[in-house]
């Protein structure tokens, strides 16, 4: 996917100019995090549950060589295959190998953030094979050429009118009698749409929620069924996925599991949860007769014993997402890229590269909601700064803006001086605003003051009036 | 308790009488309060920037601003999270240093916080006749788990009627720099905390950073709202005769 992260000023001022959006995101601000403290408060032991998922994730990440090889040795026992792809070229002509080897005309898809991240959808359209997006908000983002929003509800950006609109616009056979007022009925539509697509279907591709090395097995969870009908009916299933998806047994797919549903939707358990181990075995009634697994590193491995290790703890519920008062300020488009919200500000530089996705982690007001809500406990602010201060070596922070902290550093350094100047300051402004109370405009303060007044200072520095009465 | 008085580069600058309010509530619990001389800002605009040399250069002269006291007190909850929670980390790599950002970091403390589970104070001497609602900072709330504290004192407070603020722990959208950085988003996000603020009916919104409360004052006074915002201070230390209101006329 073609990264626009750069422009993240600009895309986030189209978000907050975007009525349908913001009407979105007003309804999602108070559903996600009200139905996860639910789940919460109903579970009394979720804060050492998320101890253990951390613990499970980090003992993974410091073996995560043995457990991968451990996995892919049980794929093959299972009678599948593993894909290594160090980069999104890899996996997408590993994935067109396999889909040509069977002369694959349409594809089913399950969501999968890792197939948005290496863009193949774009990529099999080019290559004469036609993707059909099955999760329901995927298949109404990719009618309109959109790409997702969110990692767990691709079009939350749209209101269920544009929804309607859409279908209208796209599915011709649908009679313009037939209402479409209520989701049910859109829910409905796009079933029937899809249906036919599912048997018709040469390949199927998913992603995977967990990969578990003791058995080789991929598990997704779904709420839709779409991920079973899209991994079962095809003669061949492709799991597009990522390295750090690993872990070492069912036991702890479990302990995740828990966290994960409870974490991203309030739900205790998804309504699916699909495991796949190998392709259709002798006796089986159904099942592919083919089992791919695409493992796709871009960059990852890089991250291992660097500071940004534990942001390969995460299990992609969605949470940070949902209690990021800038994401929900400006929507997920903003962000540029496959990952938005705070594992995005994190995650996207890098694996783009910093330069690129330079605002990400910029744009937080490290209120740290995120890190309190993450199901694997996640430092995200922590590394939204190792980030900066990254970009602070780098000097890609504007001129005038490390100018600016370089003098203020300089004085702060000096308090005979910064306290001489704190008080010149507060006498200064304080006589200017003392009528008001506040300012307007203030030169040099635009980016204040273009938005709020400024209050006044009271007249004096705190420093100056202590000294003048404890002389 | 000899206890010194971190007073912080907002408050320093912009409203004093919190600085007063502090040093007369810490007395009131006992305290004897000094106000070292050689203090200026904790250096979290240079953290926060990536800038860890300059970060670490003020932090050092911190350390020695404030050797010696028992406890080191600051009316905000984000400059003293700076101390107790991101000085460790910021020398987590310098043997030499790292002994003195711990041993500052566990004898730093917030104010309301340090006076209700320091001090065990359970009251204050005050009167303040208005309903009021309270933001919940979030380095304060998060970092250094200031939620009770403040509500706690502010309930013997006499004629105070606190009427809970939906969201209150939802960011106000100051952040230090990325209010000026982002000042489109920080807008937007100022601008649902001050329709939040109004509709609770309140006459007052109280909170223990003045960061925060600076963005409050600005957008409620930008959006001709009359709502009086003041530092948590001000009113436990019964000083609110004493000042007009953030951003209010003299």
């Amino acid at each position: 996917m073609l990264a626009t992260s750069r422009n993240f000023e600009a895309n986030a001022r189209a978000g907050l100019a975007n009525d349908n959006l913001q009407r979105a995101l007003g309804l999602a601000r108070t559903g996600f995090p009200v139905r996860r403290r639910l789940a919460v408060e109903r579970l009394p032991e979720f804060e050492e549950l998320r101890e253990a998922g951390r613990a499970i994730k980090d003992h993974t990440l410091a073996h995560l060589d043995f457990y991968l090889e451990l996995y892919e040795s049980n794929v093959a026992a299972a009678g599948g295959k593993v894909h290594w792809a160090r980069t999104p070229e890899e996996a997408r002509a590993a994935v067109l190998q396999i889909c040509r080897s069977v002369g694959a005309k349409t594809v089913t898809k399950g969501k999968s953030m890792v197939a948005e991240e290496v863009g193949l959808n774009e990529f099999l359209e080019a290559s004469g094979i036609t993707p059909v997006e099955t999760d329901l908000g995927e298949y109404i983002i990719q009618l309109r050429h959109e790409p997702p929003s969110h990692i767990i509800a691709p079009a939350i950006h749209l209101m269920k009118e544009q929804v309607a609109e859409t279908f209208r616009a796209e599915h011709r056979a649908l009679d313009p009698a037939r209402s479409l007022a209520e989701p049910r009925q859109m829910c409905d539509e796009a079933r029937a749409t899809l249906r036919p697509r599912f048997l018709a279907a040469d390949a199927g591709i998913t992603g995977a929620n967990f990969l578990v090395a003791e058995t080789g097995s991929s598990i997704i969870v779904t709420n839709e069924g779409n991920g079973d009908l899209t991994q079962t009916l095809p003669k061949v299933h492709i799991v597009v996925t990522s390295i750090e998806k690993v872990v070492p047994s069912f036991e702890d797919a479990a302990t995740l599991l828990r966290l994960l549903a409870r974490s991203a939707t309030g739900q205790e358990f998804s309504s699916y949860t699909t495991i796949s181990t190998g392709p259709r075995r002798p006796g089986d009634l159904d099942g592919p007769e083919q089992y791919h697994v695409i493992l796709l590193d871009n960059g990852r491995s890089r991250l291992l014993g660097t500071e940004f290790q534990d942001m390969l703890r995460c299990i992609r519920c969605a949470a940070c997402l949902n209690h990021c008062p800038v994401y929900a300020a400006v929507g997920g488009h903003a962000y540029g890229w496959v990952y938005p919200g705070p594992m995005g500000a994190v995650l996207t530089p890098s694996l783009i590269g910093v330069e690129e996705a330079r605002h990400l982690p910029n744009a937080s007001t490290f209120c740290g909601r995120c890190e309190s809500v993450c199901p694997v406990k996640i430092p995200l602010p922590k590394m939204m700064r190792h980030w900066r201060e990254r970009e602070f070596v780098k000097k890609l922070n504007p001129p005038v803006y490390r100018s600016v902290l370089s003098l203020w550093a300089w004085v702060t350094r000096r308090p005979t001086l910064y306290h001489a100047l704190a008080e010149l300051a507060a006498r200064a402004l304080g006589w200017v605003g003392r009528y008001r109370g506040r300012f307007r405009s203030l030169p040099l303060a635009n980016g204040w003051t273009a938005v709020r007044d400024m209050p006044a200072p009271e007249g004096r520095s705190f420093h100056s009036l202590w000294a003048e009465r404890h002389r | 308790m000899r206890v010194a008085l971190f007073v912080t580069c907002l408050v320093d600058l912009f409203r004093p009488t919190i600085g007063f309010a502090a040093g007369k509530l810490l007395e009131q619990a006992g305290c004897m309060v000094e106000v070292p001389r050689a203090q200026t800002c904790c250096g979290q605009p240079a953290y926060n920037s990536g800038d860890r040399a300059d970060a670490k250069a003020i932090a050092l002269q911190v350390f020695d601003a404030f050797a010696g006291y028992d406890h080191v007190i600051a009316p905000s909850g984000s400059c003293a999270g700076m101390i107790r929670v991101h000085y460790p980390e910021l020398f987590a790599d310098d043997p030499v240093n790292l002994p003195r950002a711990q041993e500052l970091a566990a004898r730093t403390w917030e104010l309301v916080s340090f006076l209700v589970d320091i001090c065990r104070a359970e009251t204050v001497t005050a009167n303040y006749d208005r309903e009021v609602t309270y933001h919940d900072a979030c380095s304060g709330l998060r970092e250094l788990g200031v939620k009770l504290q403040p509500r706690r004192l502010l309930a013997s407070v006499t004629g105070l009627r606190l009427k809970e603020l939906p969201g209150a722990e939802v960011c106000c959208g100051f952040g230090g720099t990325f209010c000026v950085k982002y000042p489109e988003i920080s807008d937007k996000m100022v601008t649902d905390k001050a329709t939040d603020i109004a509709a609770t009916g309140a006459e007052t919104i109280l909170a223990g950073d003045l960061g925060c409360l600076l963005n409050i004052s600005g957008k409620l006074a930008r959006q001709g709202r009359r709502i009086e915002v003041r530092h948590v201070a001000e009113v436990l230390a019964g000083m609110t005769e004493q000042v007009p209101p953030i951003g209010a006329p003299r």
